[in-house]
């Protein structure tokens, strides 16, 4: 199938721990850690937004591939927390990495796995040779009450990926699998998300990923043990854990793209920031499963050969993004978040 | 700002896109239709121009008393930042501790929100400035 030609990431610089929103609401840090396995989480400035987000990450896409950005024909933002509720993100993305006006674009919305939609997306576009090049980002900034559980994992990052041919790594396969689950929802002109609790493991997270993963590795004849990486969505660091050994994959394998523990849950973000971690380590002929799960719900499964051309390209570095941070206090991620009105 | 005026200055504020005099080189930010060196010279040879996004901070100052547009925001740096092409540009300095900030750092451009119209408002986006790596 088509190509990913480049990749870029950006994670805000501002860190909160989990220990710190625990000491808020009276709950012991270091149990709501283990629990979740996740320590801190990632914390928009108060002028960042998935605008900005996906602005930083397709500039970097775009950077590393070399490309003419006026070659690229289509572009789609996933997200849940789009800056607007009407007017698009992806024009905002477009105008900033100049690939206007010969263009078609949309923003997307399937919770945490519109970015993935976004990349089959540009698949089929480049496949069917309509495109030379797709831009697909997936990008959050991801809301949460105060005090809700949500709250601990609930973080901010993307990822923009540009597709087409004669790129780094070759997408041989993806396949999807999709029901009406209502295991998380935000309604219209709600600040904030809603849950349906222990109804978001089982059901929802770990039926959907498995089929999706077992469907796409049927499909072309593959076993865990052919992937040199695999990354599954992050909603904390627990569950990616569980279902990879539910499915036959071994820790080493998902250690390079598991970033929730050390930046949270970035929702649209999440899978293909975990995507550009491992092609930031990954050789020529290394093989990669991922597997995204969006609330609602559906997972989208890719099987990806990396390709020769990764050596003659500039690494995106996340983990060193990562690690350039500072920390924040309660206080002033209330401030960040606009909490004091 | 006012949306329409906002729109218009996209090119600028998003990529930095000024002017470059096709006469002696001078490049302007924000853009000039007319080189004040080279006045009528210069006529019709006033080229686009996207500067590289790098430059050193020549001067900055704390803002705590913000105006009503950016209430609640304070404190913040804003800086007087010689771009590397020579011309000179202000702007917000973000994701440093205002303590180390000082005049001679190096910086890049980022992109960021500037400021909205209300809630219900249109949002505006622009270029900030932060640490260079
Ligand atoms: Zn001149």
């Amino acid at each position: 199938m088509a190509d990913i030609v480049g990749y870029g990431a950006y994670v805000p610089r501002y860190r909160i721990k989990v220990d710190e929103i625990a000491r808020i609401w009276g709950r012991d840090g270091k149990s709501v850690s283990s629990g979740l396995y996740v320590f801190e989480k990632s914390v928009p400035a108060m002028d960042e937004d998935t605008a900005t987000i996906s602005v930083e990450s397709a500039r970097k896409a775009v950077k590393q591939s070399k490309i003419n950005p006026a070659d690229i024909g289509a572009i789609y933002v996933g997200s849940e927390s789009h800056p607007y509720a009407v007017k698009p993100t992806a024009t905002i993305v477009a105008e900033a990495i100049e690939a206007t006006p010969v263009l078609t674009a949309a923003d997307y919305e399937f919770a945490c796995k519109a970015g993935t939609a976004g990349m089959q997306n540009c698949i089929a576009l480049v496949e069917s040779k309509m495109i030379k090049y797709g831009m697909a980002i997936g990008t959050d900034v991801a809301q949460a009450a105060p005090g809700d559980a949500l709250e601990y994992t609930a973080a901010a990052g993307g990822s923009a990926f540009i597709i087409g041919r004669d790129g780094i790594a070759e997408i041989n396969e993806t396949v999807s699998f999709t029901t009406d689950t209502p295991d998380f929802w935000r309604r219209e002109g709600e600040p904030y998300p809603g849950h349906g609790e222990r109804f978001t493991g089982e059901p929802a997270y770990f039926k959907h990923i498995t089929n999706a993963a077992k469907m796409l590795m049927e499909k072309i004849g593959t076993k865990p043990s052919d992937y040199d990486f695999a990354v599954f969505h992050q909603p904390n660091g627990k569950f990616p854990l569980r279902v990879a050994k539910k499915l036959g994959f071994e820790r080493k394998q998902i250690e390079d793209g598991l970033l929730c523990p050390i930046i949270g849950n970035t929702y649209s973000g999440s899978s293909l920031l975990g995507l550009s971690a491992v092609l930031d380590v990954a050789k020529p002929g290394h093989r990669i499963i991922v597997v995204s799960y969006g609330s609602g719900a559906g997972s989208d499964a890719f099987d990806i050969t990396v390709k020769d051309k990764i050596e003659e390209v500039e690494r995106i570095g996340v983990k060193k993004m990562i690690e350039s941070k500072e920390y924040v206090d309660y206080g002033t991620y209330m401030k960040f978040r606009g909490e004091f009105k | 700002m006012g949306v329409a005026r906002y729109w218009r200055e996209i090119p600028h504020r998003y990529n930095l896109i000024g002017k470059k005099c096709g006469v002696c080189g001078k490049v302007y930010f924000p853009p000039r239709s007319i080189c004040p060196d080279c006045r009528r010279k210069s006529a019709g040879k006033m080229e686009d121009y996207k500067l590289k996004g790098s430059g050193t901070v020549e001067s900055f100052s704390i803002i705590h008393v913000p105006p009503p547009e950016f209430e609640g925001k304070s404190p913040y740096a804003v800086a007087l930042i010689k771009m590397d092409e020579g011309c000179y540009l202000t702007g917000q300095i973000v994701d440093c501790d205002l303590k180390d900030i000082h005049i001679g750092m190096r910086v890049e451009a980022c992109f960021r929100r500037i400021q909205e119209d209300g809630k219900r408002g249109a949002i505006y986006y622009g270029y900030k400035f932060r640490k260079a790596e």
